[in-house]
C-alpha cells in the first residue's frame, strides 16, 4: 500500500476516457461502481466542455455483486449502442470492476453488437492515466486501422502526415495543434489524420494514407507510432516542437521527411522570443536558478528552453511518468543534476526546498509548493487544471508557442531594475524581496520565519477609530469572527453602515443579521 | 402536467408515485462526505483504504482545499496487495503507524472502506480493533464505509455518524430529557441553533458530530434527537438503537421549514408557545425579509432536481412554499420516506417525485420538460447550459451554509443567482 495525499495522475481508465472524449462517434462503456462517475467533472468543469463524455457507467452496486454483474454490463452496452448509435465501442473495467472478473471484452464478443467493440485490459493497480490513455489509443488503431489502406505513391501530390497524440484534457493541446497545422500549412503537408482529437473511428480506418507521423505527445502516441512504423512502415517525427531551436529542428525534419523546403517556415516573422531574450532588458534573466518537474516530455523542453534560450541555469529536473524516466535522465545528465522520478509531491517539495531555485517550473502541484515557499512559478506541463484552459490562443509548441512560454515564464519573475531596488533597500519593510514582484496583485509572502515577524512588528498599525471598540458587542464582535476572513472586511462595513442608517447606538447579534438580511441578495 | 401519471416503474401503493429507476447514476460516492467531515471534526483524521480512482476522486471533488495540509489520505492499494504477496493487514498496520507517528495531532481515526477494500471483503472492523488496542487511549479508531457500491454522496456521512453513535457515553438513567441535534453544520450555524435553543429554554444540547470527535455527548432512552439532514437514515437507526427517540420535524430550510424543526422540539420539550413564539419571531422575519430578496427571479419558475445529495425533497418544499416555484421533478438518490414524511405533503402534488437514477432517461425528461431551472450535478451542469438549460450546481447546496433563519437569504440566492445571471448576459 502507497500513502498518497495527491497524486499526478489518476487511474488508467481516466486516460481511456481522455481518448474516447477526445474522439468522435466513439463510445465507452466502463464497468464500474457508483461514483466513478466524478471523471465526468475533469471534463466538464476543468476543460469546459459542452457535451458528457461519451462514458456509459454500468453502476453497480453491493447488492448486484452476489448476481449477475456480467448481465449488468451487458444491458448496458446494449442500451449505450442503441441510444448513442457509435461507430464504435471501446469496453472495459474501473479498478473495482476489475476485481469481479467478468471480463468486458468477452462478455461484448458474445453479444453481437451493430458496431466493434475493442477491449482494454488496463492494470488499475499497476498502472496509471497516461498509461491507459497510451494503451487505449494504440489498442483502437490496432482495432480499427485498415491494413489496405496505405501511402498512394507521391507523383508530385503532396506529401501526408498523420498527427498524434492531443487528447481531451491534455496541456494546452488544443492550441498547439493549431501551430503544427500552420507549419505544415506553410510547408505544403497535407494533413491526412490528427487523432485522437476529433477524429472519428472510420477517420482512423485511414491511418496508413499518410507517409509519414508526427508524435506530438510521446506520453499518449510513441505506442502508437511504433506499431505504425511497424505495420505501415511509416517514418515517425519524434522531436517535440516546444522552444525556438526544437521548432527549427522539428521543421527541418518534417520538410526533409516531405521533400519540402524548410525556409517559409523557419523565417516565420512572428518568432519573437529570441529577440526578446537577447534584448537588454533580459540580461536580469542570467543564470536564475530554476527547478523544473512535470511530466518527462514537458520536463525535458523546458530544461532546454531554460539553458539554452532564456539563458537560467537548470538546479533541478525530475518527471513523475516513470515510464518516460529515461529521458529524464539523460538531459539530467547534460544539466549536471540528479534527475527526482517520483510520483509522491512531498518528494517533490523537499527536493525543490533543498535546491533553493530562484524560480520553480512545474505543474499546478509545484505551483502550491512554490506559493507557500514564496517562490515565483509558471505552470508547465499536465495534470490540468481550470486554469490551464484558457480563453485566448495559448500553445507551447511551435514559435508561437516559444512567445507564449517567454512570457509565462519571464511574467512572474521580480524585473530588473526592481531587482536591483531590492537588494539595495532589503531592509524596507514593504519594499522587501519577501513581497514579492510589484506589478502582481497578489503578493505571496513567505508565511514563516523571523524576518516576517521582525517586519510586522515594525509595520506601522493601521489607525482605528477609537469608537468603534464599544460600538460592537463582544457577542457580535465574536460572531463576525465566525465569518470566513475573505469577506470580513464587507461585513464589518456593510453592518456599521447599516446601524448608522438605522440610528443604532450598538451592533448586536440582531443589528449583525439585520444587516446581513438587508444586503442579502 | 397537472396529475401525477402513472410512470412505468411507479409504486402504486404508496400515498404518492415515486417513479423509481436503475440505472447509470451521475453521483459521487460516501467518500466525498470526507471533504466536509474533515474539516468539521478537527481532531479526526480520515484514511481511506481503496484504489487511485478514490485518490483521484476525493482531490478532483476536493479541490484546491487538498493543499491546506488535509486530514485525510489514501491508502493505495497495489498489486502486491491483491496478489497476496504482502498481508493487507499488515500494510494498514504499517501505513497506519507511520501517518500517527507523522501527526501525533490525531485523536480519532476513521479507516474509511472503498469499492475495492469491500470487494475483497479486507475487513476494516478487525484492523480498527487492532490498532485500536495498540493505539488507545492516545487514538480511537473506528471504521466505516463510503464505498460507491453502498453509499451514495451524503450518505458517506451517514456511515460516518453511524459509527460513532456506538462511542458515545451513556446517558446516566435519570438525566433529564436531553436534545441532540444530528448532521454536521457549518459551526457558525450550529452556534445560532444553540443559540435559539439556549433562548427557548431547552439547555444541554448534545450535537453529532461533535467539533472534536473525542467530545461525543451522551445518548440514551431521555435523548430527543432532531435530525439537521435528509440523509442520515443508518445513523438515526444506530440512535434508535441506543434508546433515542425521533423528533419529527421539518428539516430547518426556509424561514417556515427552521419554525417547524425549532418548533418541533420546542413541543417536546414543553416549551410555551408564547415563549416559543416571542424567541422565533424576529429570526422568522429576518429570514422572510431576506427571502423577498429573490422572490422576483424565482416565482412562478418551474425547477427540476437531479438526484445528489437527498436535500432535495426539502429544498423543492422551500422553494415551492416559501418562493412560489414550481417544482417539475424531484429526483433524489434515495428518499426516506418516514425522514421526509413532512415534506412531501407540503410539495404541490403535480411534481414527479423520483428516486435512483437512469441518467440518460433522466436527461430525456428533462429536454420534455424544459424547466426554467435544473439542478444537477458538476458533470451534467455545463452540458445542459450548452443545450440551452439555466442550471445550478448542486454541490454548492452541500459545501454552503443554508440551513436555519440567517442562511435561508443566501438559500435562496443560491436558486436566484443563475437565473439573474441568465438573464444579465450578453454575449
Amino acid at each position: 500500500m502507497q500513502l498518497s495525499v495527491w497524486t499526478y495522475e489518476g487511474p488508467p481508465h481516466v486516460g481511456a476516457m481522455r481518448i474516447a472524449t477526445a474522439m468522435e462517434g466513439l463510445h465507452y462503456v466502463l464497468h464500474a461502481p457508483q461514483g466513478d462517475t466524478y471523471a465526468d467533472l475533469l471534463f466538464t468543469m476543468i476543460e469546459r466542455r459542452g457535451k458528457r463524455p461519451p462514458v456509459t457507467y454500468t453502476t453497480f452496486e453491493a447488492r448486484d455483486l452476489g448476481k449477475d454483474t456480467a448481465q449488468l454490463f451487458q444491458d448496458a452496452a446494449r442500451e449505450a449502442a442503441e441510444r448513442f448509435k457509435p461507430q464504435a465501442m471501446i469496453v472495459g473495467a474501473s479498478c473495482t470492476a476489475e476485481l469481479i472478473q467478468d471480463d468486458p471484452g468477452g462478455l461484448t464478443e458474445a453479444m453481437d453488437l451493430p458496431c466493434p467493440a475493442i477491449p482494454l485490459e488496463l492494470p488499475s493497480y499497476q498502472r496509471k492515466e497516461n498509461w491507459g490513455a497510451a494503451e487505449t489509443f494504440y489498442q483502437v488503431v490496432r482495432h480499427l486501422a485498415d491494413k489496405d489502406i496505405v501511402a498512394e505513391p507521391r507523383e508530385g501530390r503532396p506529401a501526408r502526415a498523420n498527427i498524434l497524440g492531443p487528447t481531451a484534457l491534455g496541456f494546452r493541446h488544443r492550441d498547439d495543434l493549431v501551430e503544427i497545422r500552420k507549419i505544415l500549412d506553410t510547408l505544403g503537408i497535407e494533413v491526412n489524420l490528427v487523432a485522437p482529437l476529433n477524429a472519428t473511428p472510420s477517420d482512423i480506418s485511414r491511418i496508413g494514407a499518410a507517409n509519414f507521423n508526427i508524435v506530438l505527445y510521446p506520453e499518449i502516441a510513441d505506442e502508437v507510432a511504433r506499431w505504425l512504423e511497424r505495420t505501415f512502415k511509416q517514418p515517425a517525427v519524434r522531436t517535440i516542437p516546444i522552444g525556438v531551436s526544437a521548432t527549427r529542428a522539428f521543421i527541418t525534419e518534417v520538410a526533409e521527411l516531405a521533400g519540402a523546403d524548410p525556409t517559409p517556415a523557419l523565417g516565420d516573422t512572428n518568432s519573437r522570443m529570441p529577440w526578446w531574450s537577447r534584448s537588454i532588458d533580459s540580461t536580469y534573466l542570467t543564470g536564475k536558478r530554476v527547478f523544473i518537474f512535470g511530466d518527462a516530455t514537458h520536463a525535458v523542453a523546458a530544461a532546454r528552453i531554460a539553458q539554452d534560450e532564456l539563458g537560467f541555469e537548470v538546479c533541478g529536473l525530475g518527471c513523475y511518468n516513470r515510464e518516460f524516466a529515461r529521458d529524464v535522465r539523460e538531459a539530467a545528465k547534460l544539466y549536471g543534476v540528479e534527475p527526482l522520478i517520483t510520483d509522491d509531491h512531498l518528494a517533490v517539495e523537499d527536493a525543490i526546498i533543498e535546491a533553493a531555485p530562484e524560480m520553480v517550473l512545474g505543474t499546478q502541484m509545484e505551483r502550491h509548493i512554490a506559493k507557500r515557499l514564496g517562490m515565483p512559478c509558471a505552470v508547465i506541463s499536465a495534470p490540468v487544471h481550470v486554469q490551464d484552459f484558457p480563453a485566448r490562443h495559448s500553445p507551447q509548441m511551435g514559435f508561437e508557442g516559444a512567445n507564449v512560454i517567454f512570457d509565462t515564464w519571464v511574467h512572474p519573475l521580480v524585473m530588473g531594475l526592481e531587482e536591483h531596488l531590492l537588494t539595495m533597500f532589503r531592509e524596507d519593510f514593504e519594499f522587501s524581496d519577501e513581497a514579492g514582484a510589484s506589478h502582481h496583485a497578489a503578493h505571496s509572502p513567505r508565511t514563516s520565519g523571523p524576518k516576517l515577524a521582525e517586519r510586522t512588528e515594525e509595520a506601522p498599525q493601521p489607525v482605528i477609530p477609537a469608537n468603534d471598540a464599544n460600538l460592537w458587542t463582544d457577542e457580535a464582535e465574536r460572531e463576525l469572527k465566525k465569518i470566513p476572513f475573505f469577506v470580513r472586511g464587507k461585513a464589518r462595513r456593510n453592518t456599521e453602515a447599516y446601524a448608522a442608517d438605522q440610528g443604532r447606538a450598538q451592533i448586536d447579534l440582531d443589528t449583525l443579521y439585520d444587516a446581513k438580511a438587508h444586503y442579502a441578495r | 402536467m397537472n396529475a401525477p401519471t402513472s410512470l412505468p416503474g411507479c409504486d402504486s401503493q404508496q400515498a404518492r408515485p415515486i417513479l423509481r429507476e436503475r440505472g447509470q447514476r451521475e453521483v459521487f460516492c460516501g467518500l466525498t462526505g470526507i471533504v466536509w467531515l474533515h474539516r468539521k471534526m478537527q481532531d479526526a483524521f480520515f484514511l481511506v483504504v481503496g484504489s487511485r480512482t478514490c485518490a483521484h476522486l476525493l482531490q478532483s471533488a476536493a479541490g484546491v482545499m487538498i493543499f491546506a495540509e488535509p486530514r485525510f489520505a489514501t491508502a493505495i492499494m497495489e498489486e502486491r496487495d491483491l496478489a497476496g504477496m504482502v498481508d493487507c493487514q499488515d500494510e494498514l498496520d504499517r501505513v497506519v503507524n507511520r501517518l500517527l507517528a507523522r501527526r501525533p495531532d490525531i485523536k480519532t481515526l476513521f479507516l474509511v472502506g472503498s469499492c475495492p477494500s469491500e470487494v475483497i471483503k479486507l475487513d476494516l472492523g478487525k484492523a480498527a480493533e487492532r490498532l485500536g488496542a495498540r493505539h488507545m487511549p492516545q487514538v480511537r479508531i473506528l471504521n466505516y464505509s463510503g464505498s460507491g457500491i453502498e453509499t451514495t454522496f451524503t450518505q458517506g456521512e451517514d456511515a460516518c455518524l453511524a459509527a460513532l453513535v456506538p462511542e458515545m457515553p451513556r446517558q446516566a438513567k435519570d438525566a433529564p430529557k436531553q436534545l441532540l441535534i444530528v448532521g454536521a453544520l457549518p459551526d457558525i450555524v450550529e452556534d445560532q441553533f444553540l443559540r435559539l435553543f439556549d433562548q427557548l429554554g431547552i439547555d444541554d444540547v448534545g450535537v453529532l458530530p461533535a467539533r472534536n470527535a473525542r467530545d461525543l455527548p451522551p445518548v440514551g432512552p431521555n435523548t430527543r434527537y432532531l435530525l439537521a439532514q435528509p440523509f442520515l437514515a443508518d445513523t438515526a437507526m444506530a440512535l434508535e438503537g441506543r434508546g433515542a427517540k425521533r423528533i419529527d420535524a421539518l428539516f430547518p430550510f426556509g424561514a417556515e421549514g427552521t419554525t417547524g424543526w425549532l418548533h418541533a422540539a420546542a413541543r417536546e420539550f414543553g416549551i410555551d408557545e408564547m415563549h416559543f413564539n416571542r424567541v422565533v419571531a424576529p429570526g422568522r422575519e429576518r429570514a422572510k425579509r431576506a427571502i423577498e430578496h429573490s422572490r422576483a427571479a424565482l416565482e412562478g419558475k418551474r425547477i427540476s432536481f437531479l438526484p445528489d445529495s437527498q436535500l432535495e425533497v426539502p429544498l423543492a418544499r422551500f422553494l415551492a412554499t416559501e418562493l412560489g416555484m414550481e417544482p417539475v421533478e424531484v429526483g433524489t438518490p434515495y428518499l426516506h420516506r418516514a425522514h421526509c414524511a413532512q415534506e412531501l405533503d407540503l410539495i404541490p402534488p403535480s411534481a414527479r417525485i423520483s428516486e435512483g437514477q437512469h441518467v440518460d432517461r433522466q436527461l430525456d425528461r428533462v429536454r420534455e420538460d424544459k424547466p426554467d431551472l435544473t439542478v444537477c450535478g458538476l458533470g451534467l451542469a455545463n452540458p445542459l447550459e450548452s443545450e440551452g438549460f439555466t442550471t445550478k450546481w448542486a454541490i454548492e447546496l452541500v459545501f454552503s451554509p443554508i440551513h436555519g433563519f440567517d442562511q435561508a437569504g443566501d438559500l435562496a440566492e443560491l436558486f436566484a443567482r443563475p437565473m439573474r445571471r441568465r438573464d444579465r448576459l450578453e454575449v
